[in-house]
């Protein structure tokens, strides 16, 4: 038997009390390795989130809504309209690497879910759009075959509410018309899941919008510095800039002061456990104050008491992480939903990354301060003389 | 001079509020190799202060201890308690009237306590079944001590003191939680151990029959001894 082995059945003696101070331990762990793999994941899925947009920068008319979600809330209104013209010149813009024109348009369904529902089609252009989107993946079938075609391509959820397969034609709401599905996209976890393609030409034709457009995606050359053209883009009357970056920025910026709160009540939690096992091994050194008597005046020498209390400590200490360590990954997806109820804007995609080295950081980071708080209680015991403890009964 | 403790005019005080209580009051005594020495008096004469000191588990006020011939403690000369730890591993074994097993140590484990605090000397599985079989405990070596009975913890920790091969063993009322049968018991095992193992035997007891054993019988009162 050596000291470490004397050190972990000391810690069997009081069960309970061993239990609910490693549980604590546990616990902290699971929170600092979430916060820890979150800080990772999250900025790494608005990164993905905002490339996957495949626009630097969107143009709308003033006060229009670019969003898909808030067109639906809004019931397919709030419109605006760009001219066709206005594209033309930002095309010929020697800053531009390349630019693609869209028209959004919402028609009220009333046979869509329950009580009718808002079905939003996007004009795109079959040349530049596929293009920019270079990263969506077809589940079948491919782009429109040329600017006009009576042709749809639906987003992953779109053709399965639509159930529609290749080949299927289908009545577009609003219009008289009939259009074969081309294409049916893979899931991206974006809006454009929702999503009716047309060719743009088509739609402007077939809801009468001739030479209009919602939007302007806007991709500049590498050179060009983004938020000098923005304010290029400023002066031009009655128009939005949507930049990325700007979103980005916000995003992390209102993500931030949420981190800071979370990581104080991580760092609180991480005391109050450490605490507990300071509490719990100082405890059980006054408990065994004879006994600790009993074992010097069997030989053992302050340094071996130093090493049994210190080892309990350490125990505690890095068998609670590993615990905590665990749970972390077993219960990823209870953190994962927790993070999305705090956040103001979660991004599709993991949230929380776990990484082998945020592993590492959070063990060293626990028993670390283990080894340190440890040896307040191992001193204390070091030092307790045989006699004392010997008649303290008396 | 083959005596292997020597004290001379030992005192111990306690401060106790304004006044000061001689615990042990002048005392001198040799004990010799291979005896047994009984100490009894009347609780609270100091017996127990005696043999702490006796076994350097503590300092004397004033006064001089040896061990064989050399100098434990006189005034101004204080050792540091890893020096006294290291006297202490090599003289004495001590038992209590408390046992002060650890609950959660087999038999066997508590006796070979001692060789996880290094004490290497003579401490193997051999010797600890020998000892075990010397106080008929072997059958026990596997158990907790929760399941034993007073006596046999009592045993196991007379077994746990002799593991590191003590030249004296101080017992203080050894038997004071045992019964007449299991005392009686405890008593023929001193006896043997004191003839066949040569160890000198410091024996505090309130019980006159375990008294008998002894070589000499000292008399406390009032932190003095009275022969
Ligand atoms: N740490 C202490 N502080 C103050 N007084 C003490 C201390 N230890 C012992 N005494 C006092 O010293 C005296 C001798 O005590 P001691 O324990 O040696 O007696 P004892 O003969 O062993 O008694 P008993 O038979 O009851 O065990 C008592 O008056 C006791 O109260
Ligand atoms: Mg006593």
């Amino acid at each position: 038997m050596n000291l470490l082995t004397l050190a972990y059945k000391n810690l069997k003696r009081r069960k309970i009390r061993t239990g609910f101070t490693i549980i604590g331990i546990a616990l902290s762990t699971w929170v600092l390795v979430t916060l820890l793999g979150f800080n990772k994941g999250y900025e790494q899925s608005l990164n993905k989130d905002i490339d996957a947009m495949g626009f630097q920068i969107v143009l709308t008319a003033k006060g229009c809504p670019y969003e898909a979600a808030t067109l639906m809330l809004k019931g397919g209104t709030g419109l605006r309209y760009i001219t066709e013209s206005l594209f033309d010149d930002i095309n010929k813009d020697m800053e531009v690497s390349a630019a693609t024109p869209m028209l959004m348009h919402a028609e009220f369904d009333p046979y869509k879910g329950e009580n009718g529902g808002t079905i939003v089609y996007l004009g795109v252009d079959n040349k530049t759009y596929p293009q920019m989107k270079s990263y969506f993946e077809f589940l079948a079938g491919n782009w429109f075959k040329n600017a006009n075609a009576r042709e749809v391509v639906l987003g992953y959820e779109a053709a399965e509410l639509e159930q529609r397969e290749i080949g299927d034609m289908m009545l577009l709401t609003g219009s008289e018309e009939e259009f074969t599905v081309v294409g049916i996209l893979k899931r991206t976890g974006t809006q454009d899941d929702g999503m009716i393609f047309l060719p743009l030409k088509t739609l402007q034709e077939v809801f009468k919008k001739q030479n209009l457009l919602t939007m302007v995606g806007i991709q500049l050359q590498k050179e060009v510095n983004a938020t000098a053209y923005e304010d290029k883009l400023y002066e031009i009357p009655d128009i939005q800039v949507v930049s990325m970056a700007q979103v980005k920025n916000t995003i992390i910026s209102l993500v931030k002061s949420a981190k800071v709160i979370v990581f104080s009540i991580a760092f609180i939690a991480f005391l109050i456990a450490v605490f507990g096992v300071l509490n719990t091994v100082l405890m059980s050194v006054f408990e065994r104050y004879q006994e600790i008597g009993i074992l010097k005046s069997i030989g053992a020498l302050p340094k071996h008491i130093f090493a049994m209390i210190w080892g309990e400590t350490i125990l505690l200490c890095s068998g609670g992480s590993i615990i905590g360590i665990v749970f972390s990954y077993l219960f990823a997806d209870i953190s994962e939903n927790l993070a999305r109820l705090f956040l103001p804007f979660a991004p599709n995609g993991s949230l929380i990354m776990l990484s082998p080295e945020i592993i590492i950081t959070a063990f060293t980071a626990i028993t670390l301060t283990g080894v340190l708080g440890g040896i307040l209680p191992a001193i204390r015991a070091a030092h307790i003389r045989p006699l004392e403890a010997i008649r303290s009964d008396n | 001079m083959s005596s292997i403790i020597t004290i001379k005019n030992l005192c111990k005080a306690y401060q106790r509020g304004s006044e000061t209580v001689n615990a042990v009051n002048n005392v001198s005594l040799e004990v010799e190799q291979g005896d047994i020495v009984a100490i009894v008096g009347p609780s609270g004469s100091g017996k127990t202060t005696l043999v702490n000191i006796l076994g350097c588990l503590d300092n004397p006020t004033s006064g001089e201890l040896w061990l064989n011939d050399k100098k434990i403690f006189e005034a101004g000369l204080s050792l540091s308690e890893k020096e006294l730890t290291l006297i202490r591993r090599q003289y004495f074994g001590y038992i209590f009237q408390k046992f002060f097993l650890l609950p959660t140590l087999t038999i066997k484990e508590n006796i070979m306590l001692p060789e996880v605090f290094g004490i290497k000397a003579d401490i193997s599985e051999q010797r600890a079944a020998e000892i075990m079989d010397l106080l008929g405990i072997s059958h026990r070596a596997e158990h907790l001590p929760s399941e034993l009975s007073g006596g046999e913890m009592q045993r196991v920790a007379i077994a746990r003191a002799l593991i590191t091969n003590p030249k004296v063993l101080i017992a203080d009322e050894p038997t004071g939680n045992l019964d007449t049968k299991r005392t009686e018991e405890i008593k023929n095992l001193l006896i043997d151990l004191n003839r066949k193992q040569g160890i000198t035997i410091i024996l505090v007891t309130h019980n006159p029959e375990l008294a008998q054993i002894a070589d000499k019988v000292l008399f406390m009162e009032d932190g003095k001894i009275k022969e």
